[in-house]
């Protein structure tokens, strides 16, 4: 028996068996027509994800009565909104990144525009989406308009924060090996200020997700959150979930996408448990 | 008019005051009435209690910092913004953490517009002159500490400096690898006489490095109370000087004038916790 104890080695399994469980659980309750308007089916659910993502029809059998159709259709959104989740966290990145630098080495700047940027970060952003709708139209830009507000910020801040905490001896350091204002930037502001960056990019790729998934939910023709968009306007439940669970494995994806990057280029930083030491 | 000057860095009648930043009527006098002369190729110490000041004189030294009042000469020019002819150890961590050992000794030879490739091979020389070949790719957190000390040295003195300034840089190693790096810096310096101005709470370290010794006061108003030539030949190893009768001679002598501030320092240290 001691062998299904969970320990960090079978953690896998125990992981796996819970998701099993609760989708078990999820199938047992949405029997009833009643909860299934409500809850959506999960046998439905992966069905309406098999027809998005699959070429493949499937014929009528005991599961899908009537059969799926593999229309293989989600590529086209699924690309607008990565696109635009993509747009929106190098744009924001790079915004907040040069704001960040220079209101950082910029004392007076910054102490004319404190009030603004805190009001600009207090506001509630999502409300723009219908300006930056009027401003640029319902294609992509006004969704990646709206990520980038939020990416801007968070990148923005730790910026800030990372220049004005470098360590002043390596700063006085720099100096006395001869750096001016320029390599000062290069070598030792910019070095520091991406390591906070890179500590916030987990935070800053969900927001670029959430913004462009946003964006589209209140006003587009293509992108994942338009189909769920249509999905309730009809009441598809199970369309409706289908979208949450394909938009939850694509954030996911992107984190452990960042986590590698991350990894390679925050190579320099001491790892808990690394005993390099010599 | 600067060959002339037979001293490398003075520092004349300088004055030191502090203002809180939230309240511009309290000040704090850190240094006073300080005249420091250090000839070219002079090794000189400066002790004095904990908290006196001695790093603020460093800093004054080495441009980082401007005196409230006094001048501040290199080679015999008045010196203004950074002292360029001076290479600053620290008594903290002061390698770029994102920045292997190797890279972290050519940054300054790269601010200069050294070529990378001459400028990693100087490098390389030196880091094996320390004691750090083969670990030029390691970033500094995984180096022990003597060794990040040895890289620093290497970024220091890879700059040819005319004038080393150090403050405190051993103070956080353990005994062994201080001696070690004792014996190390004497070694080095004895090859190429630069001025340095060596600044440390260890009266031991002082006296066993150093071709002079100068006391400082207990702050506030820290100033030199005390001159000491020490006449004990070269080459020294550090950890055998310390049984040399005159060494033990030139200890007493100075700790005579020593304690009493280190005294006062301490008392003021506790009136301060109070």
């Amino acid at each position: 028996m001691a062998t299904f104890r969970p320990t960090e080695r079978n953690a896998r399994a125990w992981q796996v068996g819970l998701l099993v469980v609760l989708l078990l659980a999820w199938h047992l309750v949405s029997r009833g027509d009643k909860a299934a308007f409500f809850l959506g089916e999960p046998i439905q659910v992966a069905g309406r994800i098999w027809s998005w993502f699959l070429p493949f029809a499937v014929p009528p059998n005991p599961l899908f009565p009537e059969g799926l159709p593999g229309n293989a259709d989600i590529y086209r959104h699924l690309g607008t909104t990565l696109l635009e989740t993509v747009l929106a966290f190098g744009i924001g990145t790079v915004l907040g990144l040069a704001c960040g630098l220079w209101l950082a080495l910029a004392p007076t700047a910054s102490l004319i525009l404190d009030p603004y940027i805190k009001a600009a970060n207090s506001m509630p952003r999502v409300i723009l989406a219908p300006i930056f709708a009027l401003w640029f139209g319902l294609g992509i830009w006004s969704k990646v308009a709206l990520a980038v507000t939020l990416v801007f910020f968070i990148v923005f801040f730790n910026v800030y924060q990372g220049v004005r905490e470098v360590s002043p001896v390596v700063l006085a350091n720099a100096k006395m090996l001869g750096a001016n204002q320029r390599q000062l930037l290069r070598t030792v502001y910019l070095p520091s200020a991406t390591s906070w960056v890179f500590s916030s990019l987990h935070t800053s790729v969900g927001l670029a997700f959430v913004g462009a998934v946003v964006g589209e939910y209140l006003g587009s023709a293509r992108g994942v959150g338009y189909l769920i968009l249509q999905a309730e306007g009809t009441f598809d439940v199970n369309t409706v979930f289908a979208g949450i669970v394909v938009l939850t494995v694509f954030a996911l994806a992107l984190d452990g996408l960042v986590g590698r990057v991350e990894k390679r280029l925050m190579k320099w930083q001491p790892r808990s448990g690394e005993t390099e030491k010599l | 008019m600067s060959a002339d000057s037979p001293y490398a860095l003075e520092l004349i009648d300088i004055q030191c005051t502090f203002r809180a930043k939230d309240d511009a009527s309290q000040r704090y006098t850190a240094v006073a009435d300080t005249t420091l002369r250090i000839r070219e190729g002079e090794f000189v110490s400066v002790v004095g209690p904990t908290g006196c000041g001695k790093s603020t004189l460093l800093n004054v030294g080495a441009g980082l910092l401007q005196p409230s009042s006094g001048t501040v000469k290199v080679f015999g020019q008045p010196l203004e913004g950074i002292n360029t002819r001076a290479g600053y150890m620290f008594q903290t961590e002061a390698l770029m953490p994102w920045r292997s050992a190797r890279d972290n000794v050519m940054v300054g030879l790269q601010y200069r517009g050294v070529s990378d490739a001459d400028a990693a091979a100087q490098a390389e020389q030196w880091l094996a002159r320390v004691g750090l070949a083969g670990f030029g790719d390691r970033y500094p957190h995984q180096l022990s500490g003597g060794m990040r000390k040895r890289a620093a040295l290497a970024q220091t003195l890879v700059l040819d400096p005319d004038i080393i300034l150090m403050d405190e840089p051993f103070s956080a190693l353990d005994v062994q690898t201080r001696q070690l790096m004792e014996n190390e810096v004497l070694e080095l310096w004895s090859r190429k006489k630069k001025a340095v101005l060596f600044i440390t709470h260890d009266l031991d370290e002082a006296i066993a490095m150093s071709d002079r010794v100068v006391v400082l006061s207990a702050g506030p108003a820290t100033h030199p109370i005390g001159e000491f030539a020490i006449d004990l030949a070269r080459p020294r190893d550090v950890a055998e000087v310390r049984t040399h009768p005159r060494f033990v001679e030139l200890h007493t002598q100075i700790w005579n004038v020593l304690r009493d501030e280190v005294l006062k320092g301490y008392a003021q240290q506790l009136k301060k916790a109070a």
